[in-house]
């Protein structure tokens, strides 16, 4: 069983992430971090390692520094990483990568599986996984809580707001991994030590054979959104009920029901 | 402008985020309204009835259970010969992945979770929040169609004019299957925080009442039994912080925050809920957010527009009570 797990790094959930006078998106020096979303692939990709034997091969988008990202996904377990760099991927869009993702998979070659996380925090679209399945032309399976394999097939639960739906599909196939897989392992001690001295190759458009793409979304504006100054006003009262009636009042008063 | 409307439908049931695109589009012109699936008679009469001028159905075996492969050839398909500049969908799981799919198909751009949107000729300026909402950004689709999805509730839903019609077209399904629904579960029943107008949540909170003398989860039941009738009262849906899903109080479908749900409500009520960034960027657009925490010190409180500290499970029954009384129910 071979997987690729798909990653990128963004930054911290904590980073207070804003736009500069000059029109640029900083967070400051807040840590760059591989997509907490991310963590749920590298996960579920270890859980089917695990079930099945085979590898796990991390594959990022993105400039030198995201090595990190990488490392953090070897230190969890995965089994060798590659990164693909390239100045001409600057302006990408989803599109874009994901071409570029599809590209890289089948030089990796051989893969059973490609998982994703649901979207990253940066972009936050979510398109990339479905799109890399189309250009690849494999089945698509978002939303992933449970994967079963067996024989040349996929069985997944699919968590989704109706509930949750049993879907089979034929390997190879692109999965979408959510939180219902399980909490993602903290890379071990050992794990460390593998991924600061693993070597990652790192592919330009060139190695992969493929043009740089054509973006159809473009960036026209980034702007910082309406600061909302919110003062709480904790209301108090002698007992449950009196605090109950007060807050009752201005809720009806705001008109929002 | 040529204007399509893909209706997003779960078994038939339509999300109320498909009929405010509808509305978006009609202030456009004149709107064509896509439903796909089998049996979706009363979908296509709805969509007549909440303002489309013309609705291509595709009525086909093949789509009664939702797949993206399938629905994205038909829906390409059609895209391709009838050329529309612009498709709007609501924002769903199921409409990320179609409307990226079409992308892909028709050599185009997908942008998703538009909150709002400029228009000048048949070019269309969106506005969408990237970085968790943290930044703003304007961005346009160069190609054609412009596959754009709205975030739900950022859109006025328009009024049903019940037995409007219009021009109806009958359309083939592509046959493009490549995989199998199994089965399905409901049991987490039609949870659609992201439509519900009032959201009334539960956090780590809920657990804590030593005085019922139950274990974390029977008491956790109980927190979210109240949370649910005051929920109920107003006329509003249950949502949950992460830790009381991860703390197994509630199914994953009902969370709000950054690996959950972005809702963004008219009236938010956080009952035993911290306020982790995490969650916070998920809830922070609601209109009016109220906010209940043993704690005065909790970070939700920085957020809400009034605040209660004291016990969830005094005072909620007491909101439910002072609430119910006042809106008559």
């Amino acid at each position: 069983m071979k997987i690729i797990a798909c990653i990128k790094q963004v930054p911290d959930s904590e980073a207070k992430v804003k736009v500069t006078e000059n029109g640029q998106v900083t967070w400051g020096d807040a840590p760059l971090v591989i997509n907490p979303f991310d963590e749920y692939a590298v996960e579920g990709a270890l859980q089917q390692k695990e079930a099945n034997g085979g590898t796990v091969t991390a594959l990022c988008i993105g400039p030198e520094s995201a090595r990190e990202a990488l490392k953090h996904a070897l230190a969890m377990g995965a089994d060798e990483a590659v990164l693909v760099s390239d100045t001409a991927l600057d302006d990408i869009d989803s599109l874009g990568a994901a071409r570029v993702l599809a590209a890289a998979v089948n030089k990796i070659g051989g893969a059973d599986m490609v998982m994703f996380g649901r979207q990253t925090l940066d972009n936050g679209a979510g398109v990339t996984p479905p799109q890399t399945a189309r250009v690849l032309g494999w089945p698509m399976l978002g939303w992933v809580g449970q994967i079963k394999v067996e024989g040349g097939s996929v069985t997944v639960e699919r968590v989704l707001e109706e509930g949750r739906q049993t879907v089979k599909a034929n390997l190879p196939a692109v999965l979408s991994i959510v939180q219902s897989i399980g909490e993602p392992r903290y890379p071990s001690f050992m794990g460390i030590r593998k991924a600061s001295k693993a070597a990652i190759p790192v592919w330009s458009l060139g190695d992969l054979g493929i043009d740089a793409p054509a973006a159809a979304v473009k960036r026209v504006e980034i702007s910082n959104p309406p600061v909302v100054e919110t003062v709480c006003e904790i209301i108090t009262g002698e007992t449950p009920e009196a605090i109950a009636e007060t807050l009752a009042e201005k809720i009806l008063a705001e008109k929002v029901l | 402008m040529k204007t399509w409307v893909y209706i997003d439908h779960f078994k038939g049931e339509v999300q109320a985020a498909s009929w405010e695109a509808l509305g978006l589009g009609k202030t456009f012109g004149a709107v064509t309204a896509v439903v796909l699936g089998a049996g979706v008679d009363a979908a296509a009469q709805a969509a007549f009835e909440y303002g489309a001028d013309e609705v291509i159905v595709v009525d086909d075996a093949s789509l009664a259970d939702y797949r993206a492969e399938p629905f994205a050839s038909t829906l390409s398909a059609l895209a391709s010969s009838s050329t529309p500049d612009l498709i709007l969908f609501p924002t769903t799981a199921r409409t990320r992945e179609l409307s990226a799919m079409c992308a892909v198909d028709l050599n185009s751009g997908v942008l998703t979770d538009v909150s709002a949107l400029s228009v000048d000729g048949d070019k269309v300026t969106v506005t969408r929040p990237i970085y968790e909402g943290k930044v703003l950004e304007k961005a346009v689709c160069e190609a054609r169609p412009q596959l754009i999805t709205l975030r739900g509730r950022a859109f006025p839903k328009p009024a049903r004019e019940s037995g409007r019609a219009g021009a109806l077209t009958k359309a083939e399904a592509k046959a493009d299957v490549k995989s199998t629904v199994e089965g399905y579960s409901a049991t987490e029943a039609a949870v659609n925080i992201g439509d519900a107008a009032v959201v009334v949540s539960g956090g780590r909170g809920v657990s804590n009442n030593p005085a019922l003398g139950l274990d974390e989860k029977a008491t956790a039941q109980k927190g979210f039994e109240l949370i649910g009738e005051l929920a109920s009262v107003l006329g509003g849906a249950v949502g949950a912080s992460r830790a009381a899903v991860d703390g197994g109080y509630i199914t994953y479908a009902h969370q709000v925050g950054q690996t959950g749900k972005v809702v963004a409500p008219d009236l938010y009520i956080a009952c035993g809920i911290s306020g982790a960034i995490q969650h916070l960027v998920g809830m922070r657009n609601a209109k009016l957010i109220v906010a209940i925490n043993k704690d005065a010190e909790a970070p939700i409180f920085t957020q809400a527009r009034y605040g209660v500290v004291g016990d969830l499970f005094v005072f909620v029954p007491a909101l439910t009570a002072a609430l119910r009384k006042r809106l008559g129910k």
